[in-house]
């Protein structure tokens, strides 16, 4: 267990240094202060700006800003939809697979534009290269950018003390593109591919072993994909056991690089928001609060994980951790994560919204997947998406603050400004409205005829199934119970392995509201917090900086996710913790 | 409106450019050249012909003269992946466990007196995510090295050398978990048999 403690520590403390490097960065990057990179890819910005026709510096009020994010994501729906039905005569499909069909392509485009990732078909079974790279992967950039520009939209609108201005969305976007996602991304690209990560065009090709057994290899640009899955907060694996797979997740450097690049950017935000709003502090009491709950949840995991589960009990086998063998609940993990590491990808990738797995979470034991339910339950403002997970957080600070306001008797304000009873209503609505999509599309899921047959597990696995299906997808994160109408995943063209059209339309449809109207509610506020007045900070100002007011942050976090999901996840996880019994 | 619209399509079909052509084809570009050999899948020749990739496990079922990787729930297919998704509290997981050690007891008992279902290697017994983890652990291994040197008549003392020479460590001795490379250890033991 030590070792694995000292893996995680080195994991927690890397995060740290990269903190104020990157987010100072990112704040350079979005006060349009200049940045090296500028000198090289200067002309490309100007000459993005010239081809889709706007004038950067133009300023947008928090409804023209809000009408960009949404025409420019119905404009990507359509793209990407267009790509996934037109499979079969696009190119760079070396195994000719078809177009999948009309409701997986529903499913798998409105996934990909929300910055979710969910998986109703197996990667390398059902999308060519062309769709994979073309398609999939500049989801993976752009629909990550829309979530930086949406953060800092929301930022200077609380940061800023005159006129009605959120910003420009297109310069936001591009300069998220080209001056942080595309340059970290290359760079991690080539360093996966040097530590065995593939990037190729090849045809599958057959290979005869050592022992005669005949095996089939599948190829791809997977290295630049993965690159950006992990950095975007993605998670859309290229294979369909995602970073489980050698040819995307080869070693333990690989892993730990990959588990850098989900949490780094989320993280890093909390720092450029610091900086953006003047205060330093306001911004590292956002990453302690989150931090706090994450290496809370990293514990749990871990612990859990390393004891056999009961049904490895019931087959006799202790999984005892000596020396030269892992011992725990090796079962569908890899030798080369071990627990540890298994545990902390787990974490990592539950409490932000990227959704890749390096181990399947349909086998991890009750506690062990009561953590990343519960992860999810809270918003994903642990970290969460990249942008996303801040704004969202925001969302709670502006709770907390009402609350706290309450407590000492004072007329809640936030960094000087006044919060009324409009960014209350707002931010309330915010934060009720995905535990109440997620807890409609699960009682669908399962009290319906049509949901019922997507369950693969019985027992409260089965119930897991659907309750993890709709937590994911309705938090725009993306892991899974991969049994969930993944019961005929062997045959490929079988069109249950595609999802069923109920299960398809469902999780489509949750994953477009949950993302689109929270983007609403938060530009709203921010519009309605970016002309206020600014009052000076007197001696009953509850301060936003202290450790009294993150305690507070994460209490706020923590009962309204416990007080929503605490039924569903005993019904489900938490009753296989607590016992041996099998089902 | 109108003005949006124009701009929004504009801009998607400026950044599919960008991140989906201009970026990949950079990174293979580069990788194909710098890193040829992972950029291909990391194969391995022997005499001249490919025989398989370091990183992705290869069925050596029925050949007791080979070490054995994990179990696998795809019979070890690297272009069909998919999870054992085998609940925690499954009778169904109870019933997978029970027939891999089974399997394995069968194999192993007659070389490892002391060897029972309470003591076998978790890794040995259980499939693994990807369906072609190339590695198993180092007591597996040295489980197994004594049916190999029985079978192969070789002394215990140079399988476990070979063993040692084909476990890859943690990086920079922190990092992941040590795990024995099942194909590159069955070739370096071909080509001590042969010597």
């Amino acid at each position: 267990m030590l070792q694995g403690w000292i893996q995680i520590a080195i994991f927690f403390a890397v995060l740290v240094a990269i903190v104020p490097l990157l987010g100072g960065y990112m704040a350079r990057v979005f006060t349009g202060q200049s940045v090296l990179l500028e000198r090289v890819l200067g002309p490309v910005e100007r000459m993005i700006y010239k081809a889709i026709r706007v004038k950067p510096d133009r300023g947008q009020d928090w409804k023209a800003y809000a009408r960009s994010v949404i025409f420019f994501s119905i404009a990507s729906w359509v793209a990407l939809y267009l790509i996934l039905r037109l499979q079969g005569a696009l190119p760079w499909n070396p195994e000719g697979f078809s177009a999948p069909p009309w409701d997986l392509s529903f499913n798998t485009a409105s996934s990909f534009v929300t910055n979710t990732n969910w998986q109703f078909y197996g990667g390398e079974t059902t999308m060519s290269y062309f769709t994979q790279m073309v398609g999939l992967a500049v989801q993976n950039f752009v629909s990550a950018a829309v979530g930086i520009a949406v953060l800092i939209a929301v930022v200077r609108g609380i940061a800023s003390r005159s006129g009605s201005s959120l910003g420009n969305f297109w310069q936001d976007l591009t300069r998220a593109t080209l001056y942080v996602l595309l340059p970290i991304a290359f760079v991690a690209a080539l360093v996966l591919v040097s530590q065995g990560v593939i990037q190729s065009f090849s045809s599958y090709t057959d290979i005869t072993g050592v022992a005669g057994s005949v095996q089939n290899f599948a190829f791809g640009p997977v290295a630049s994909q993965e690159a950006i899955k992990e950095l975007g907060t993605n998670g859309g694996g290229f294979f369909n056991v995602n970073s489980a797979m050698p040819f995307e997740n080869p070693s333990g450097l690989t892993n730990f690089l990959e588990m850098l690049l989900v949490l780094s950017i989320p993280a890093a935000l909390t720092f450029t928001y610091g900086r953006m709003v003047g205060n330093r502090r306001q911004g590292w009491a956002l990453f302690a609060a989150m931090s706090v709950m994450f290496i809370a949840a990293v514990a749990v995991v871990y612990n859990a994980e390393s004891s056999p589960t009961p049904a490895m009990n019931a087959a006799g086998v202790s999984a005892l951790s000596t020396e030269g063998t892992t011992g725990g609940n090796l079962l569908d993990k890899e030798q080369r994560f071990g627990i540890a590491n298994s545990a902390l990808f787990n974490a990592v990738t539950t409490v932000t919204s990227c959704g890749a797995v390096n181990s399947a979470m349909e086998s991890f034991s009750g506690i062990g997947s009561a953590v990343p339910m519960a992860s999810m339950g809270t918003s994903e403002v642990i970290f969460g998406g990249v942008g996303s997970g801040l704004y969202g957080m925001l969302l709670f600070v502006i709770l907390a603050v009402f609350i706290g306001g309450l407590m000492v008797g004072r007329t809640p304000e936030y960094l000087g400004k006044k919060i009324e009873a409009r960014e209350i209503k707002l931010a309330t609505l915010g934060a009720l409205y995905m535990p109440f999509a997620v807890l409609i599309a699960t009682s669908l899921g399962v009290a319906t005829e049509h949901g019922k047959k997507s369950i693969y597990s019985g027992g409260p696995q089965g119930f897991s199934e659907t309750a993890y299906a709709y937590l994911s997808q309705g938090n725009n994160n993306g892991s899974a119970f991969a049994g969930y109408t993944g019961f005929v995943q062997p045959e490929p063209g079988n069109a249950g392995s595609f999802g069923i059209t109920f299960a398809d339309l469902l999780g489509g449809g949750t994953m477009i509201f949950v993302r689109f109207i929270p983007i609403l509610i938060v530009l709203a506020i921010a519009g309605s917090l970016v002309g206020k007045k600014v009052a000076p900070t007197g001696l009953g100002t509850l301060r936003t900086d202290s450790p009294t007011f993150v305690v507070l942050l994460m209490g706020i976090v923590l009962l309204i996710g416990a007080l929503t999901f605490f039924p569903a996840l005993l019904l489900g996880p938490v009753v296989q913790g607590i016992t041996q019994e099998l089902f | 409106m109108r003005k949006d619209i124009v701009t929004s399509i504009l801009a998607v079909l400026v950044f599919t450019v960008l991140c989906g052509l201009i970026y990949p084809l950079a990174v293979t570009g580069v990788s194909q050249v710098a890193f040829n050999n992972s950029a291909n899948g990391s194969q391995i020749e022997r005499n001249g012909k490919v025989v398989g990739s370091r990183l992705i496990a290869q069925s050596f079922e029925g050949r007791s003269e080979y070490f054995q990787p994990r179990p696998s729930q795809t019979d070890y297919n690297p272009a069909g992946t998919f999870f054992n998704n085998a609940g925690p509290n499954n009778k169904d997981t109870r019933d997978l466990i029970a027939g891999n050690v089974d399997a394995y007891l069968a194999l192993e008992g007659k070389y490892n007196p002391r060897l029972s279902a309470a003591n076998v290697p978790v890794d040995a017994v259980t499939g693994s995510a990807s369906g072609v983890d190339p590695h198993i652990s180092q007591k597996n291994a040295a489980i197994q090295a004594r049916r190999i040197a029985a079978v192969r008549s070789l002394p215990i003392g140079i399988v476990s050398k070979l063993i040692d020479e084909n476990t890859d460590g943690r990086f920079l001795g922190l990092l992941g978990e040590p795990g024995v490379n099942v194909l590159e250890l069955n070739l370096a033991l071909d080509k001590e048999s042969s010597r």
